[in-house]
């Protein structure tokens, strides 16, 4: 028991550790932010693209969101960081990230949304043509408020997927909250800087986990 | 042929095909133990939870808001690194394989759970009155229908989570990424990263095009 | 057209509607007056509200024409279909309220929007609109808190906020619980009064006895008669009319 205190929850090592772990939690909200933002707007566009009628338009963006669901946005960031120096192309870490995430992210909110706008009933969209409404103002007064507020549980689930996602930043050496835990863990052989950023990311996202939750148990009841 | 070079050499690919093509087996068999367990252990959970005791409940939602909470490389890593120190030494595929069936099984406990309790009591009622057990209920009349409600998200949360199979590299697991990362550092050429993406869309292209077929068939109902 | 005849304020010659290998309208003529209210029954399937549709270009004609005011419906620039649009209000038989809208909201968006009416001015408008129908004082209610007749109310009321020169009514009482139909009925009779043209495709034969100009009978995707109602409902000539007046009154027996 004592052991196993020791090594997970060693408060000496978690109190020397605390500054570089806040530090990293600081880099992880930051990096969050960027690519929570980056993602919501691409695969809005994007969604938009794929609900569109035209075929031209709609079929490259179907490719691009199977592509980039199919691939593990950890192989993303792995071609962005090391492969592209082979073609003399040096990315920052933090600038590495933000792509990869976009490009990962976008499908994943395009899904989303895309689902949200098919889910509106075609009556909506005569309704506002027939009272003038050009189709850009249809979709962006009448259409897109309907779908995202339907949507919104989805979306608050992959916001929180995304922070999760962020640790993999830790792999290209980006000092987020994981890499400073691990360089700490490294450094003190021993595991509890590990626990300690998880209980950062507890504490960020247990709300939220509640939240989606109580949405989906409330979703279902109205069914 | 700058790029070709760099990504796609010919001489690369035949020399790290057979080591990709085992790495690629080693990536579809933890998937495919990870989303049997999980989905089985999902079930059991929910199965649990409906029982509605506290001291089995309490746990189970905590278990399910953890692992929902928690990124699992994070968890990886506590397990990997943590648990010898206690005495405690995991296979590295055998620490990948835990964790992502945990994660799957909170999702699952979770999806199941939320359509349980939808299902109009009239559902449970029926099955009592017709002389089953709370057990006979819970097997034949609500898992077969909450199953068919959940079958989209049950095939996306499936398919994320077998391509954080990725993680694996991280502690070691011989899958696809860790084979195409040393790949890349013994021939000094991305190509090998390339082959890690391809095999990639080669697998997991066709689960989303029938992903997407299942979630048109079971169109949300809103 | 000579001088003497005033324009129709609806016009739509030889309209034709195809959806792939079936013919849906044939040769439709129509011309409506102004202030006239034409009512348009025939069995379902018949083609009625294809036309209605096509007055707005929520179908696409297959050929023919379509004039508001002796300005053309087809052959248009996009952005003056949508000004063309303005001209022609349309009342659904499913409503379709904009739900998470307030009633008005719903009422002032198209205007604020499409026609670019400041603020006060586009409230001031649907608050006179929403009295107009009799629920000035739902205003701030949300659709999911009106009855179906008091949203189809609404529905109108959004129209009618554009100053349409014509109205189009797509089975407008059709979704309502029948105790719920007298008010909309009422509603349009008032419109009627005011002197609004109007297209209605209905099943409320009672409805159109009392209040319609004219009575046109499709079937088939043509017009098969037309006439003052006394006529229609009196008199009808054609086997098809009779045949469907017969069956439609043994429904309501």
């Amino acid at each position: 028991m004592e052991n196993l205190i020791d090594a997970f929850f060693n408060i000496d090592i978690m109190r020397q550790a605390a500054p570089l772990l806040l530090k990293g939690a600081w880099v992880t909200l930051q990096l969050c932010a960027v690519v929570i933002l980056l993602g919501l707007f691409g695969g809005l566009g994007l969604a938009l693209l794929a609900s569109s009628r035209s075929a031209l338009l709609r079929l490259p963006s179907f490719v691009f969101i199977d592509i980039f669901r199919a691939v593990p946005p950890l192989i993303l960031l792995i071609l962005i960081c090391a492969g592209l120096p082979f073609m003399g192309i040096r990315v920052p870490p933090f600038a590495a990230v933000c792509i990869a995430f976009l490009l990962n992210n976008s499908a994943y909110f395009a899904e989303i949304f895309r689902s949200g706008i098919k889910a509106i009933p075609k009556g909506q969209m005569e309704a506002a043509r027939a009272t003038g409404l050009s189709p850009a103002q249809a979709q962006a007064w009448v259409i897109l408020p309907q779908a995202i507020r339907n949507v919104l549980p989805d979306l608050l689930s992959n916001v929180v997927e995304i922070v999760k996602l962020t640790s993999i930043a830790s792999v290209v050496s980006l000092s987020e909250l994981l890499y400073s835990a691990n360089m700490a863990r490294a450094v003190t052989y021993n595991s509890s800087p590990l626990v300690m950023a998880a209980g950062l990311y507890l504490l960020l996202l247990w709300p939220l986990v509640r939240v989606i939750s109580r949405f989906q148990r409330g979703l279902s009841i109205s069914h | 042929m700058d790029f070709l070079d760099a990504f796609l050499n010919p001489e690369i690919i035949a020399t790290y095909l057979r080591p990709m093509v085992r790495a690629v087996w080693v990536t579809i068999w933890i998937s495919v133990l990870v989303v049997i367990s999980g989905l089985a252990l999902g079930a059991l959970l929910a199965g649990l939870r409906a029982y509605q005791k506290r001291w089995l409940s309490w746990p189970i939602v905590l278990f399910a808001d953890l692992m929902r909470a928690l990124p699992p490389l994070v968890l990886m890593l506590i397990l990997f690194f943590g648990l010898p120190s206690i005495g405690i030494i995991l296979a590295d595929w055998f620490v990948l394989y835990l964790i992502l069936t945990l994660v799957l099984a909170a999702f699952v406990e979770e999806i199941f759970w939320a359509t349980m309790t939808s299902l109009p009591r009239g559902q449970w009622e029926a099955g009592a009155a017709t002389g089953l057990s709370f057990l006979q209920v819970l097997v034949h009349v609500i898992f077969p229908q909450a199953l068919r409600m959940n079958i989209p998200p049950l095939v996306n949360r499936s398919l994320t989570i077998s391509k954080m199979t990725a993680y694996g590299s991280v502690i070691g697991v011989k899958e696809i990424v860790s084979v195409a990362g040393s790949a890349q550092a013994f021939s000094g050429s991305a190509t090998p990263l390339t082959m890690a993406a391809l095999a990639y869309l080669i697998i997991f292209f066709p689960a989303m095009l029938l992903s997407r077929y299942i979630e048109d068939r079971f169109h949300y109902e809103h | 057209m000579t001088a003497a005849q005033p324009l129709p304020t609806l016009e739509i010659t030889a309209l034709e509607k195809r959806f792939g290998e079936t013919q849906v309208l044939r040769s439709i003529d129509l011309k409506v007056r102004n202030g006239e209210l034409v009512f348009v029954i025939g069995p379902s399937g018949s083609g009625k509200s294809t036309m209605l549709r096509c007055c707005n270009r929520l179908e696409e004609p297959t050929s023919g024409a379509i004039h508001v005011n002796g300005k053309p419906m087809l052959g248009i620039p996009r952005r003056d279909l949508d000004r063309m649009r303005l001209q022609v209000g349309m009342v659904f038989q499913g409503f379709f309220l904009y739900p998470h809208l307030s009633a008005l909201k719903n009422v002032t968006l198209a205007q604020r929007k499409a026609l670019g009416r400041p603020r006060a001015e586009a409230e001031a408008r649907a608050l006179e609109m929403l009295d107009k129908v009799g629920l000035k004082h739902k205003a701030d209610a949300m659709p999911s808190e009106l009855s179906g007749g008091q949203q189809q109310r609404v529905a109108i009321a959004r129209a009618l906020a554009l100053d349409p020169k014509v109205m189009l009514f797509d089975e407008p009482t059709s979704a309502l619980d029948p105790e719920l139909v007298g008010s909309v009925l009422k509603v349009m009779r008032d419109l009627r009064e005011l002197g609004m043209t109007m297209i209605v495709v209905s099943h409320e034969m009672q409805f159109a006895r009392e209040a319609a100009d004219r009575v046109v009978f499709m079937d088939g995707g043509v017009i098969v008669e037309e006439g003052p109602p006394e006529e229609i409902f009196g008199n009808p000539k054609s086997d098809r009319l009779k045949a469907f007046l017969s069956r439609v009154s043994g429904e309501a027996a």
